[in-house]
């Protein structure tokens, strides 16, 4: 397939201009290009088809199964599209809650805002939810200044933050450009937190905990209540990353675990549009001790009538507006439209898809931890590393059988690592055939391994050079 | 695998070689590089940064993952490989070598004597692959 560039005809154009009619202005030489830009120059057809075409040749999950572990790349319902372009929604102006005299034109945006943080904070057991940060680790980030400023106020000296080995892995990053050291704890051979080298790393100068619980490995953390209890004896408090709710939403709150804040990815979680396609959205919960520190203004109720408010030690406003509006809008929908029960079946549906994958490739390939396991497994390629198989090979394979690839070389604790998340949505055909293609790879592996060098073969294009991509980086044409 | 005689080895995947006049040189074992796959960044301490043992002090990136770079032992920067900016795959191709990070002076011989020699290493190693 051509570029762009290379349709490129002089001349050719998709927009015609009137002729000049006003008189013409003379730009300052140091503000102009030396040379002009080296733009395409198409007509309006040529655009459509060629990126009509590109669309076509992507992977998406309302085209291909997407198991990509720990993004749960859960379908989108086409019904949250329609609620969120409604003109009430869409066309309504984010300055309107700039002034309150013209509050009472934005009702209805005010009151999804307050009944959507209601909703998350019963889902997750959290006394308040605030939906400003606009991506997971923003609502990290968030988090842990959040801590930081329960810690200030206390006149806590607190400069660490514990993470283990199986956290999501933008959590280190969130807690370092709070302003924390990051101190990684290791998970026991089975694959959860060892809670012995977790005691020892607890001590007077732990701000906090972050946890993802089920962890990335796919496995619920056994003693997290324990864990939980160890750290608010000294005063550290406990951040849930919400990267694996999916698998308990109905079932289990992290409040109820001992939490104390924590975020959501509606993006994820709440089937709102994920990957390029988002944007994403990342609301926080928080329990008793940091309710005072949410971000704000807040939408709060005063009567009949939503208005804005801070809470009293706010760390005040870490995005524009309220977050990412039209995406919480797509949450929403979700979860009136699934109810109670429908969000419980979702995680039972998850971890039932995640493993019957397992049960059905345990003996292919090597399991990471003994299952079950939650909404996600993990296997290792390592033992194939003996054909020159490696993990990359697996993926590239699967894309050659008209499947998205799992995660591969992450978590970072398993060699060569294989993580894979089917979610709730995909029917027993659908994980069949990934397994029966994950067999037939299997297979060649140990056969024909040159023929999974090969990978691609049946795309557009074949194996990419990433190392010379990342040595070179040239993005220029 | 090749883990030289005479090298000082870490947990976290370091070599150390006492270059005598209390110069120290630094980088990842041939076992890290190869678990990294192909490096395609390294970035180095700055000259001058005093390290505690065990303090990050660079870190090195390939298409697979990113890792931290630790002080084996306590010290200053006294030189860095400013040639694996331009060659990261030096990393690779040579890591007892021209793959070297970084020079540590003044350093502290009590912990440099704590770390493997060749032989615990290679045990150490060998227990992580089962």
């Amino acid at each position: 397939m051509e570029l762009i560039f290379e349709k490129s005809r002089p001349g050719r154009r998709a927009v015609v201009f009137d002729p000049l009619d006003v008189p013409e202005a003379t730009l300052p030489p140091a503000l102009c290009r030396e040379e002009p830009a080296a733009l395409p120059e198409v007509g309006e057809l040529d655009v459509v088809r060629h990126f009509s075409r590109l669309s076509q040749r992507n992977f998406g999950i309302d085209t291909h199964f997407y198991p990509l572990g720990s993004c749960t790349m859960k379908y989108n319902p086409k019904m949250a599209e329609a609620v969120a372009a409604h003109p009430g929604f869409l066309a309504l102006h984010p300055h309107l809650a700039s002034a309150p005299a013209m509050w009472p034109l934005c009702q209805g945006a005010f009151e999804l805002i307050f009944e959507l943080e209601r909703l998350l904070a019963g889902i997750a057991g959290m006394r308040q939810v605030s939906l400003q940060p606009i991506a997971g680790a923003h609502g990290e980030l968030t988090g842990t200044l959040m801590i930081a400023a329960y810690h200030r106020e206390k006149g806590n000296a607190r400069d660490t933050i514990l993470i283990p080995d199986s956290a999501h892995g933008t959590n280190p990053a969130s807690a370092a450009i709070a302003g924390f050291k990051v101190v990684e704890v290791p998970s026991l051979p089975d694959g959860t937190l060892d809670p012995e080298a977790f005691r020892k790393a607890l001590n007077e100068s732990v701000a906090g905990v972050m946890m993802t619980c089920p962890n990335t490995h796919g496995l619920f953390e056994p003693r997290v209540r324990e864990i939980a209890q160890m750290a608010h004896e000294t005063d550290a408090l406990m951040y849930y990353d919400g990267a694996n709710l999916n698998a308990i939403i109905g079932e289990c709150r992290p409040g109820d675990l001992g939490f104390d804040v924590m975020h959501f990815n509606l993006h994820k979680t709440f089937a709102t549009p994920h990957g390029m396609g988002g944007p994403g959205s990342g609301p926080v919960g928080v329990g008793e001790r940091l309710e005072a520190f949410l971000p704000g203004p807040r939408v709060v109720r005063d009567g009949n009538a939503f208005g804005l408010a801070s809470p009293p030690r706010s760390i005040g406003r870490i995005s524009a507006f309220f977050g990412n509006f039209l995406i919480a809008v797509r949450a929403y929908a979700y979860i009136l439209h699934l109810g109670g029960d429908g969000l419980r079946q979702v995680a039972h549906n998850a971890v039932l898809n995640a493993n019957y994958v397992y049960a059905r490739l345990k003996d292919l390939f090597e399991p990471a931890f003994d299952g079950p396991f939650m909404h996600e497994c993990v296997f290792s390629a390592a033992p194939l590393a003996k054909h020159g198989v490696h993990a990359l090979d697996i993926a590239k394979a699967l894309l050659d059988r008209g499947f998205h690839a799992p995660t591969v070389y992450f978590p970072l604790t398993v060699k060569e690592s294989l993580m894979i998340e089917p979610t709730e949505t995909e029917s027993k055909e659908t994980l069949d055939a990934f397994c029966d293609a994950m067999a037939e790879i299997a297979r060649l592996a140990a056969r024909e391994p040159e023929t999974l060098h090969a990978a691609p073969v049946t795309l557009p294009v074949g194996r990419l050079d990433e190392v010379r991509a990342a040595r070179e980086l040239n993005c220029r044409v | 695998m090749n883990f030289p005689e005479g090298l000082k080895y870490t947990r976290e995947h370091e070599w150390i070689r006492d270059d005598g006049g209390d110069v120290y040189t630094v980088g990842i074992t041939e076992h890290a590089a190869e678990q990294l796959g192909d490096v395609t960044y390294v970035e180095l301490p700055e000259p001058g940064l005093v390290l505690d043992q065990g303090q990050p002090a660079g870190a090195v990136e390939s298409v697979k993952a990113a890792s931290d770079v630790y002080a084996p032992i306590g010290g200053h920067v006294s030189e860095i490989n400013q040639e694996l900016e331009r060659r990261p795959e030096l990393v690779n191709t040579s890591p007892y070598n021209d793959g070297w990070f970084f020079k540590i002076a003044e350093g502290n011989l009590r912990e440099f004597d704590t770390l493997m020699s060749s032989t615990e290493y290679t045990r150490f190693v060998e227990d992580l692959d089962e």
